[in-house]
């Protein structure tokens, strides 16, 4: 396999092309530059950082620096995720939920995809654990985190139908059950829409990423098979997880709907 | 008979008893807290103390059993689907409650969307009735209807008190107090009740 080495020099030109943004934003009077600055600079230290990371991991391949770094990687997708919600869960559930749903289900599959497929050498190995684990947890993270959205928009919205089915004799099964349908129709629609688009709209980063370090397209098209079966079912796993929790921490034993428990 | 003993929501403190095929009337200005106690009494909003039915606490049963026996009727029904019909389990038995109640006999397939407010509680009365609970708690119920349908709802009502149903009912209308309630409660803003007869 042969690619093309960068060195930071070759950067300096395409970055001009940042430059070029800021100076439209000025002219045209968007205001965006400073926010646009803030960002071109967090970007290129959190992906500098990120590599000398990975570098040291690499060399490490210590299990505890591994679960640490996925550890961290967890953290950050639950925060992507309460903040992605209009309407918060109050207490330890608020980044709770979202936590434990990404981390049952993009952990699970990863773990599914380094035992039975891939088998690297130890099987942790972080060059394959923690980039499999980072595509599954930003997919996961997406359909959670709509799923959710749909769900306490919809339960606050549809207040008096929920309570009217409460008050009935139905049950919090029956009462939320056309909510929770529509929250993970709409955790779903993220994946479906991007399998239904994928080679043809787009070409996904990692495939082009493989064929770029010299990896044959067929080869490299295998790999993102595997990635995007492991992701359908990821999200699938976070999303039920996420939306059948989030259920069942807005109604109580009693089965009364608690929209107090969503902080407004 | 339905035994509240302390109950205990926001600024509520509430006892009484309602016998068997007893109506009260509860009066009381906006915001006083009528949703509030007769959500309690179905257990739809989490709150404090003893509610029997006929000495059975509420908390022996699973909650949706008690709502079966002890139903909460909304002054502005909810629906969960997109038709009448949907919303019964037994449409052709309600038939002749909705047809009583003056709406036509093909109302079935109606879209909720297109019923007016008074022709959205009448239809979520007749659901409550289809559970021939027990207890009826009902919440402003005839508020949107004409004179016409208030005096259908009220017989329709008292049929039920004279078969053994209780009913306490919210009402804003002083003279339906008087004509459907043995007893009056009014609610004060210190959150209890005063007792009087009509």
């Amino acid at each position: 396999m042969t690619y093309i080495q960068l060195s930071y020099g070759n950067l300096v030109l395409p970055a001009l092309l940042v430059v070029m943004d800021g100076v439209l934003s000025l002219v045209l009077r968007l205001k965006l530059e400073k926010q646009l600055a803030i960002a071109t600079m967090r970007m290129v230290v959190q992906l500098v950082l990120v590599g000398f990371v990975l570098t040291f991991l690499f060399a490490a391949v210590s299990p505890l620096w591994t679960a640490l770094a996925a550890l961290i990687m967890v953290l950050f997708a639950s925060r992507e995720i309460v903040a992605r919600q209009k309407r918060r869960l109050t207490g330890v559930w608020k980044y709770g939920l979202g936590a434990t749903c990404t981390l049952l289900a993009a952990g699970t599959v990863t773990m599914f995809a380094l035992l039975t497929e891939l088998r690297p050498d130890p099987w942790y190995h972080p060059r394959y654990a923690l980039p499999l684990l980072g595509m599954m947890l930003g997919n996961t993270m997406t359909g959670i985190s709509l799923g959710l959205d749909v769900l306490t928009n919809s339960l606050v919205r549809e207040r008096t139908a929920v309570e009217a089915c409460l008050a009935l004799g139905g049950t919090r099964h029956q009462a939320l059950l056309p909510i929770i349908r529509d929250a993970l129709r709409s955790g779903f629609m993220p994946i479906m829409n991007s399998m239904a688009a994928i080679g043809l709209v787009s070409l996904p980063g990692m495939m082009t990423g493989q064929i770029l370090a010299g990896v044959e397209p067929v080869d490299a098209v295998k790999y993102q098979l595997l990635i995007m079966f492991l992701i359908a079912g990821g999200t699938g796993l976070g999303t039920l997880a996420a939306v059948l929790g989030g259920a069942r921490l807005l109604t109580d034993h009693r089965h009364r709907l608690r929209l107090d428990r969503i902080l407004t | 008979m339905l035994t509240v003993n302390g109950l205990k929501r926001l600024h509520l403190c509430v006892s009484f008893d309602l016998q068997d095929g007893e109506c009260v009337a509860l009066q009381g200005p906006s915001g006083v807290g009528k949703t509030l106690l007769l959500r309690s009494i179905a257990d739809l909003d989490p709150n404090e103390g003893t509610v029997k039915l006929d000495g059975t606490l509420r908390e022996a049963m699973p909650a949706p059993a008690w709502r079966r026996r002890v139903t909460y009727l909304a002054a502005e029904p909810g629906w969960w689907s997109d038709t009448v019909r949907e919303h019964f389990t037994a449409w052709d038995d309600a038939l002749p409650l909705v047809t009583r109640l003056g709406l036509p006999d093909d109302c079935g397939p109606w879209s909720i969307q297109r019923l007016s407010t008074g022709e959205r509680q009448r239809l979520g009365l007749v659901r409550s009735l289809m559970l021939r609970s027990r207890v009826l708690l009902l919440d402003e119920t005839t508020s949107a209807l004409d004179p016409a349908s208030v005096t259908a709802v009220e017989a329709l009502i008292a049929e039920r008190i004279a078969n053994g149903t209780s009913v306490l009912w919210s009402t804003h209308d002083h003279g339906q107090a008087r004509r459907v309630g043995s007893r009056i409660f009014a609610m004060k803003s210190d959150g209890g009740i005063e007792e009087s007869r009509p």
